[in-house]
């Protein structure tokens, strides 16, 4: 008898076995989970871009709290390049040199960082056209304009009346605007009040930025006075409903503190339809107010490769209190966030991020019960349409968290589940969902080539995840965040990649490769430069003193610095060095560094000029060198500069090979 | 028919012009990290690149071996060039409706007399250009030229040097063809009659 186990042994053999079916079929889930198809064998080749081949796409990845915006290849998930943007960076010259400085100038002073969430590609006919990307600077409001010929950031404008932009920069079918919807209402003018008078004294302000058709220069054409709700997101009308704006709202309880309770009441907010071919008439008519205001426009000149900073002083504003028929809300479930508009313009998905089920308002019923006047009431004299009025479908519990939606080119929708980390498919009109995907983890944003167009070209949907967790190598506490190819050709999603991104991705752009590569500059030509310190040739090299400033007119060419030794330079003088690359080939850039430079290094393509200040402090020989793998003898590139105390009787003198008697 | 051989070297004549139109030649130099190669075009009265960009980039090459750099003002031959071809061509066109055969022959002889002058002439440049290196270049290789193939292809340390006739160079070959074939027209014309 002692040899038999116990009841309690054999309990415990009974629980241990049972724990081992549980963890093995929950182990078995998870392997299914981390991607069916990432498993087999073809996903590998689905993404494999051979050597020397090119990418079918390029995407346009925001970089979040690094304030610059990535560019990946699609499918291989190589990144190419990431563009600063709103934050400098010294790798480049970015906010460094001369000629950049400018780009980050605001009504605050020079700012050296922003939060860019979403990046937004030009259209021409609801269609990417690979000529602008364009990007919002969430914390101190901005938005910036890329060139996509260059792969640099040309121009940022400031926001005047706006405390966070976050619905910001999305464009309408032919970029006449990009707009920019503030998240956080503040006092309009600005004032010194009490935080608590929030609600009905703070405003909310949705800028429209005029994009000129030629330049892309960008310029605040108006901005509509809104409620102080905090506008969340944004996506433009198109086909029919072209000529409407549609923005997110959350926080229409209008509190100011402990919002994750308090702005979570309302079992309704508002998605606002901003009809802004309207507001051209009402502008046209004289019915905006010029507010005072303080903005800075910061404009890069292609030609003299340099930027220049205006400060703006007022606005027009409209009020749509005066202005009937200029903004509509669409009541919408649950503080939602994303606003996405699908391909043929008739359907407005509303994400709303507490709620079980997605709203899709139907274009054609808001027109109908604008007509037909189904307001619910108003707010602050902007009507509010009767939910059952405008509602076109609703797909049921598709899963938790909604945030964001992109179409492919077959009627079916894409959207991304925050908190059951998930993309799930469904079909627009039937409302039925059709497949879904586990995300690695907790997505925010999801993109699919052109899936905010009229056009998308579909293919690839990327899910931009906040977390990574246990998904590669720890780097310590802090760990990179994640983007994740999917394949969407198919009936079923299939995973086929994850790469980790540059900072945060918030939103993403993609668009075929044949867009953009045509246009790629390969070098700046000489003959075309038009910057005021220009130096063309060799035999124009010069030192110039004008008081303490002293400006070299220097040029680089492989491999050496003209010139590359010079004297009389004093204790407290400033020195700007103007290096003009005299190359005029592809892919032959030069760096330039000076030993105790406060700033950085720069790095000056083919036929450009750049301008770097050094403020010597103290006596010696100082040498420079150049910092970019140019050539053979790039290691031989180098120079000497020599500082004399500040009232030595030291005179200027350069030269590159030979020293000269007397200059 | 009788009017055949005429033109016919009234259009080898003709062809000389072409040379004011188009590259007599192209030296084309082909490395790994030139994936498009660097090409550059000889004229009667230049020297021009694949880009406007490329003469600047052979001299950078050629500057760490020590060649000279290739300066086409300092090049005498493109200053008289489109006077000789200029000539030959109008005299040519002229001769042509003589119809005398024994200066078509002389004509069409000069013209290989300077082409062969020519070819001469290029070839003591290009011997220059590859043997008379600066003593202070960065790269110095004992018993090493630069001189690019006459005709055809070489390989000149990474780089490989292909140097073949171009567009113009091209109508010069035509030229003898049509002066060929009105000088055999001709003839016939004269059996025939």
């Amino acid at each position: 008898m002692k040899n038999l186990p116990s009841p309690f042994q054999l309990f415990l053999a009974a629980g241990l076995t049972l724990a081992f079916l549980v963890f093995a079929g929950c182990a078995q889930t998870g392997q299914q989970g981390s991607g069916g198809g990432a498993l087999s064998g073809d996903a590998a080749s689905k993404v494999y871009v051979a050597p020397g081949e090119h990418d079918e796409f390029y995407s346009f990845i925001s970089g979040g709290f690094s304030g610059q915006l990535s560019v990946y290849g699609l499918p291989s998930g190589r990144l190419f390049r990431v563009i600063p943007v709103f934050s400098v960076d010294a790798e480049k010259g970015y906010g460094f040199n001369e000629e950049t400085k400018p780009l980050l100038n605001t009504s605050h002073g020079f700012i050296p960082w922003d939060d860019a969430h979403h990046p937004e590609l030009s259209q021409t006919n609801g269609e990417t056209d690979g000529r602008w990307c364009f990007i919002n600077g969430n914390n101190t409001p901005r938005v910036a304009r890329i060139d996509l010929s260059v792969f640099e950031t040309v121009e940022t404008i400031e926001l005047p009346n706006s405390g966070g932009n976050h619905s910001s920069p999305f464009t309408t079918e032919n970029t006449e605007y990009v707009v920019a919807g503030t998240r956080f209402s503040v006092p309009i003018p600005q004032k010194d009040m009490r935080i608590s008078d929030y609600a009905g004294n703070f405003k909310g302000a949705l800028s429209f930025i005029k994009v000129d058709k030629e330049t892309g220069k960008m310029n605040v054409e108006f901005q509509v006075l809104m409620p102080g709700f905090d506008y969340d997101l944004a996506h433009a009308g198109k086909n029919k409903s072209h000529g409407w704006m549609f923005f997110t709202t959350y926080n229409t309880e209008e509190k100011n503190s402990l919002l994750e309770v308090n702005a979570s009441q309302n079992d309704k907010d508002f998605i606002a339809a901003v009809n802004w071919k309207k507001a051209e008439e009402y502008l046209a008519q004289g019915k905006a107010k010029d507010f005072p205001a303080n903005y800075m426009h910061n404009y890069f000149d292609e030609s003299t490769q340099m930027a220049t900073s205006k400060l703006i002083t007022s606005v027009k504003v409209l009020d749509p209190a005066d202005c009937p028929g200029l903004v509509y809300f669409l009541p919408t479930p649950k503080s939602p966030h994303g606003v996405d508009v699908d391909p043929t313009g008739e359907y407005i998905i509303g994400s709303g991020k507490l709620s079980t089920d997605l709203t899709a308002h139907s274009f054609t019923n808001m027109l109908k019960a604008i007509d037909e006047k189904k307001f619910d009431g108003d707010k602050y004299g902007i009507p509010v349409l009767q939910y059952e009025a405008v509602v076109g479908g609703v797909v049921k519990e598709p899963g938790l968290g909604p945030l964001h939606t992109e179409f492919d080119n077959n009627g079916n929708a894409y959207t991304s589940f925050f908190i059951s980390s998930e993309v799930v498919k469904w079909k627009v009109g039937t409302w039925e969902v059709l497949d879904r995907i586990p995300t690695y983890y907790s997505i925010g944003h999801l993109m699919v080539p052109g899936g905010d167009t009229k056009k998308p070209q579909g293919k690839y949907l990327v899910a931009l995840n906040k977390i990574t967790k246990d998904r590669y190598l720890p780097t310590g506490p802090e760990l990179t965040q994640s983007a994740q190819l999917i394949d969407i050709s198919g009936d079923k999603m299939q995973l086929l990649l994850d790469f980790p991104t540059i900072g945060e991705p918030h939103y993403a752009q993609g668009i075929s490769a044949d867009r953009v590569k045509p246009k790629s500059k390969q070098f700046f030509k000489l003959s075309e430069n038009m910057h005021p310190y220009k130096t063309t040739s060799e035999k124009d090299t010069r030192v110039v003193r004008e008081g303490n400033v002293v400006r070299v007119y220097m040029t680089t060419i492989r491999s050496h610095f003209a010139p590359d030794n010079i004297e009389g330079f004093k204790v407290g003088d400033k020195v700007y060095f103007h290096v003009t690359n005299l190359e005029q080939d592809f892919d032959v850039p030069h760096g330039f560094a000076v030993m105790g430079a406060n700033n950085a290094e720069l790095l000056i393509m083919p036929g450009q000029t750049e301008t770097l200040l050094w403020e010597p402090k103290k006596e010696g020989v100082f040498p420079f060198y150049c910092t970019d793998f140019c050539s053979a003898l790039h290691q031989e590139m180098q120079g000497y500069l020599r500082v004399s105390a500040a009232n030595s009787p030291t005179a200027l003198k350069w030269w590159t090979g030979t020293e000269p008697a007397v200059q | 028919m009788k009017k055949l051989p005429k033109i016919l070297f009234f259009l080898a004549a003709a062809c000389l012009l072409m040379l004011f139109v188009f590259p007599m030649w192209q030296i084309t130099l082909i490395a790994p990290q030139y994936p498009d190669g660097v090409t550059m075009y000889i004229w009667i009265n230049k020297i021009t690149g694949s880009t406007e960009g490329t003469l600047q980039n052979i001299n950078i090459l050629n500057h760490y071996v020590g060649m000279k750099y290739i300066e086409p003002d300092s090049i005498p031959e493109l200053k008289y060039f489109p006077y000789i071809v200029g000539a030959m061509a109008l005299i040519g066109m002229a001769l042509a409706w003589t119809g005398k055969r024994t200066l078509w022959v002389i004509w069409l002889g000069v013209l290989f007399v300077l082409c062969v002058a020519g070819m001469y002439d290029f070839y003591l440049w290009e011997y220059d250009y590859g043997h008379n290196l600066d003593p202070t270049a960065p790269i110095k290789i004992p018993g090493m030229a630069y001189q690019p193939p006459l005709i055809g292809n070489k390989l000149l340390l990474n780089f490989l040097a292909k140097s073949w006739p171009y567009i113009g160079g091209w109508f010069i070959g035509v030229s003898f063809l049509l002066g060929g074939l009105a000088l055999w027209f001709q003839k016939k014309n004269i059996i025939e009659v």
